[in-house]
């Protein structure tokens, strides 16, 4: 079967970024990128379904600026296929990004999404859900475990109590939490190699999507700074603080 | 106008998280309206009457929607809150799961996780873990808003007197089923809702040696949580991990026990009251959070600590 997976491009995942000084937005100039981390998850367990025998061609998206090829050449030296930028220089609303998700799904018809379950800039973690109500297709979101069987996937899910196993019919989106598989590094081999995979380039408007949005951001703002603690010397000391000062036990 | 929030409950009761919805719905203003959706639900939604705030109480007792399958949940959901303002749930891994779908099948941007209600448009959620907060401004019909429960405080769990009306929905839409659970066992608080929160690192090295942590926050009254590292190492459940990808607690205390203090730890737990780091690496990025810092073997220090306490 064939497998579509999402990749989204965003600030390296160890960077610590910084609020611009006029409130628009964090200041991403000269900042390290990287592929999502949930998104690596989810090119990873897309190879391993193609090791296993179960799917047979892997396809990569992303959704974004033209440096978001770089992404998608990390996807194809992992081993997916052949890749599909949508080129768009805006930050689209994870229901904009849904849509044109769901336009991919409908020209490319996969039996399986895989998305990672959130993006660590704007920590959503809404478009695997949006895409999979657009396209009306079953969900099986937080993946700690996918088995297909026949016309089904299995999929378990970290929920807040524990796990949580549900079975979806197929086609079906999976997003993936972080325990799902390690995601492997490119050997620089496959790396060479995935320079002559194909990529296509599209647009928004070639897929016929518009991707306005009715949420706007007014600001950002650095969170509230905590005010600096003091280092105690002795367990007694911190008992002391705890009791008296905090007074929280 | 009025509002809909999505109760999170068990069949027989309302989860905690469900107060604090409320309360963020009534900072927004307008009626406030429960949804109970379940199996056999009939005790949640008497509790969601009994709610302070709530106005009325819509319960859709089918067996579709025993486990929350969102396939099935979420059209009912879509359906009824075509007529309301807003739709609200709890930003848990229920509320995560069926809200994005339920703002998709309504044609709207969903907002997640806000931490504040400037107006009944304006709302304030983190981003980047954490390390920047977005006012954002929604000019959508029907405004689909999941809630940091952390961001506000529960309203009282007695006092209201709402009426209960049944609803019905379109049930199973046939394209998922539940399999089964594996819900780890604790006596201890819930995590995301307890006062004192005591979490353990890599440091603790190994899981047999969080029984110290167990044994203290037993004394304290205290939930016992998890660094990633010390999920992934295989020490404790995952259930148990604070983080941006785990919970998201704020409780009066939080004890950090071997913890170094990564950005993605901190995203979890750095609002907070008053955070307490146990690290022999007095190098630590925890140290920067932290309110009291002791730099110490933890392996002499929490059983001194459980004997002064």
């Amino acid at each position: 079967m064939k497998v579509l997976v999402a990749v989204k491009r965003v600030v390296d995942y160890n960077v610590k970024v910084r609020v611009k000084a006029d409130n628009s937005g964090v200041d991403l100039a000269n900042v390290k990128m990287s592929m999502n981390p949930f998104c690596e998850i989810a090119v990873e367990e897309a190879v391993r379904l193609k090791e296993k025998g179960v799917a047979t061609e892997i396809v990569v998206v992303t959704i974004g600026p033209g440096t978001a090829q770089e992404q998608l050449r990390t996807a194809l030296a992992l081993g997916a296929d052949r890749a599909i930028l949508v080129e768009c220089a805006d930050e689209l609303n994870s229901l904009a990004v849904a849509k044109l998700l769901k336009a991919v799904v409908d020209k490319e018809q996969p039996q399986l999404v895989i998305l990672g379950k959130q993006s660590i800039d704007s920590d959503n973690n809404q478009t695997g859900q949006m895409l999979a109500a657009l396209s009306g297709f079953a969900q099986g979101t937080f993946a700690s475990k996918v088995e297909v069987a026949g016309d089904k996937v299995n999929v378990t899910r970290e929920v807040d109590g524990g796990l949580q196993t549900v079975a979806l019919s197929l086609p079906a989106i999976v997003t993936t939490d972080l325990r799902l598989n390690e995601p492997r590094y490119a050997s620089l081999p496959n790396i060479m190699k995935a320079k002559k995979k194909p990529l296509d380039v599209v647009t928004p408007d070639a897929l016929g999507v518009a991707t306005s949005s009715s949420v706007k951001t007014l600001k950002v703002e650095a969170p509230a700074a905590r005010s600096a603690g003091i280092k105690v010397k002795s367990v007694a000391e911190l008992v002391e603080k705890l009791k008296n000062e905090a007074k929280v036990i | 106008m009025a509002i809909l929030v999505i109760a999170e409950h068990t069949n027989a009761a309302l989860a905690p998280a469900t107060l604090n919805t409320v309360a963020a719905a009534l900072k927004m203003g307008g009626d406030v309206h429960l949804l109970v959706a379940g199996a056999g639900c009939g005790a949640a939604a008497e509790a969601a009457a009994k709610v302070a705030g709530v106005s009325k109480v819509l319960l859709a007792d089918n067996a579709a929607y025993a486990n929350q399958l969102p396939e099935n949940v979420a059209p009912l959901v879509a359906d009824l809150g075509k007529n309301y303002s807003h739709v609200l749930a709890a930003a848990t891994a229920n509320g995560k799961n069926i809200l994005p779908r339920v703002a998709a099948l309504l044609d709207v941007d969903q907002i997640s996780e806000i931490i504040a209600v400037e107006s009944a448009d304006t709302f304030k959620r983190p981003i980047y873990a954490g390390n920047a907060i977005a006012t954002v401004q929604s000019s959508a019909a029907v405004k689909v808003i999941t809630v940091r429960a952390t961001g506000f405080d529960a309203v009282a769990a007695e006092g209201g007197s709402a009426a209960i009306e049944a609803v019905s929905g379109a049930g199973d839409a046939g394209k998922s089923s539940f399999v089964g659970e594996e819900l780890a066992k604790s006596d201890r608080p819930e995590l995301t809702a307890a006062k004192i929160v005591i979490s353990g690192g890599r440091g603790m090295q190994n899981g047999d040696n969080f029984k110290h942590l167990y044994s203290l926050a037993d004394k304290l009254g205290a939930a016992v949580g998890a660094s990633r590292a010390a999920v992934d190492a295989g020490f404790v459940p995952n259930d148990m991990q604070v983080g941006q990808t785990g919970k998201i607690v704020a409780p009066q205390l939080y004890i950090a026990v071997g913890i170094s203090g990564a950005i993605q730890h901190l995203a979890g737990m750095k609002d907070s009251k008053v955070i307490v780091a146990i690290n022999k690496d007095e190098e630590a990025p925890i140290f920067q959070v932290a309110d009291y810092g002791l730099v110490a073997d933890l392996f002499e220090a929490i059983p001194e600590l459980e004997k002064l306490v």
